[in-house]
């Protein structure tokens, strides 16, 4: 059976998913935590929207972007690079899913750290980007570490934006779409050992992350 | 020289100064809201003045009209605010070398010992007392080799005792180092024991500057 195949190929998109997506979601969390220019609220709400929008429905949006004639497609293709329905399609879909979850994370981590210390950082000459690794980072760390092991969690949990691009065919399947699939189909004892398996690593991925967030929260 | 003349609001409060600073020590006094801070800031490069400029040494880091605005990694002034700010996840020999530029003139061991932060150089920012946390900051911004020192209260957090221990320290950063300092403070006591010329702000003007005659 192939429920260990499963389970590792949607370990390791996850873990994929969530090293595309920090460098985007450190530079999202810095901006609107720490810059005021006009389209500011837009740029936040458009960030949450995968938060609240039926993840079908920013699968569609991805699949429009992504499909060989859509405006991303059409530019990828001469390079023969095919997304959708490929194993990037699943990467892409868990990193856009968990984006905004790790932005609020990190950009609330971000916002408790003393401006003051980046203010002195730079008149001691760092520059806006050594600032940022040198002196915001590792203090917002507790909060980036725990955002990033949610983005994590909710990455091995995606199924809607998931099906949408990457379908459901061997080599995309993820945990959440093969539970779906065997118990569509009537293998519902595949189905349950998958049910399983996702529990206990939803279980030990959230934990995990609120440990960290409680930890610091009290360092605070 | 440091010449200084701008204006500078913040919601309803407008600061306002016209000042050549031509002292070693140049003390700011006035009681708290008079905009002795945001002075400093501005020097500084953390807050951008309305119009105006601000000239330190024979460069201009601030100009409205030829919009000139130096950004504060670009301006080598030390800046020692109220609260000190040591970076609290660096221990105190990172944090006296955050601000280290290449090919500067001041050598660690020199600060280190005019300070006497020896001792200190291992230990976590958590681990030092009020005093302490004053020489160590004083020492990191020292080390940025700044043309131009600003301290903000750096007394303010200490009792009498540490302050006339920390004071000499002050005097050595001016003597031996001859870097000019601008020295924020509301206490009469200490304007008359260092400084070497006075401007005193309330509410967002000078009312009175002065240079003090020192024997």
């Amino acid at each position: 059976m192939d429920v260990w195949q499963i389970t590792a190929f949607t370990i390791v998109a996850a873990l994929c998913a969530t090293a595309l997506l920090l460098a985007p979601g450190l530079f999202l969390a810095w901006v609107l935590a720490r810059r005021r220019f006009p389209g500011r609220a837009l740029l936040d709400t458009v960030v949450s929207l995968p938060l609240v929008m039926p993840p079908v429905a920013t699968g569609l949006i991805l699949l429009m972007l992504l499909a060989p004639r859509g405006p991303i497609g059409r530019l990828l293709e001469p390079y023969g690079m095919q997304i959708v329905f490929t194993w990037k399609a699943v990467v892409l879909a868990m990193a856009v899913m968990g984006l905004p979850l790790f932005v609020r994370a990190a950009r609330a981590g971000i916002e408790q750290v003393d401006s003051r210390y980046e203010a002195v950082a730079a008149t001691l000459g760092a520059r806006p980007f050594r600032v940022f690794v040198a002196v915001t980072l590792p203090l917002a760390a507790p909060a980036v570490i725990a955002g990033a092991v949610l983005a994590f969690a909710r990455a091995l949990g995606e199924f809607g934006a998931t099906i949408m691009i990457a379908g459901s065919i061997p080599g995309t399947r993820t945990l959440a779409v093969a539970i779906y699939s065997f118990s569509e189909t009537g293998r519902d004892r595949e189905a349950a050992a998958l049910l399983l398996v996702s529990a206990t690593i939803a279980f030990v991925a959230l934990y995990a992350s609120n440990r960290i967030a409680t930890r610091s929260g009290m360092r605070a | 020289m440091i010449a200084l003349a701008f204006t500078l609001t913040q919601g309803s409060f407008t600061l306002s100064i016209d000042e050549r600073l031509t002292g070693r020590i140049t003390a700011l006094f006035g009681p708290s809201g008079a905009g002795k801070t945001t002075t400093l800031d501005a020097i500084a490069g953390l807050r951008t003045p309305a119009s105006g400029t601000i000239c330190i040494g024979h460069r201009v880091v601030f100009a409205s009209a030829t919009r000139v605005n130096v950004p504060p990694y670009d301006r080598h002034v030390g800046y020692v605010p109220q609260d000190v700010a040591l970076f609290p996840h660096m221990n105190v020999r990172r944090n006296v070398l955050f601000g280290r530029r290449p090919g500067q003139r001041l050598e660690l061991q020199t600060v280190v010992s005019m300070l006497e932060i020896a001792d200190l150089l291992e230990r976590e920012v958590r681990e030092l007392s009020g005093g302490e946390r004053q020489r160590v900051a004083l020492a990191r911004a020292l080390m940025s080799s700044p043309e131009l020192l600003l301290l903000d209260e750096p007394l303010a957090a200490v009792d009498l005792e540490r302050r006339r221990r920390i004071l000499p320290y002050v005097e050595r950063v001016r003597d031996e180092l001859g870097v000019p300092v601008i020295y924020v403070t509301h206490d009469a006591e200490d304007v008359r024991r260092f400084a070497d010329a006075v401007i005193v702000l309330e509410a967002g003007r000078v009312t009175r500057d002065q240079e003090i005659k020192r024997d």
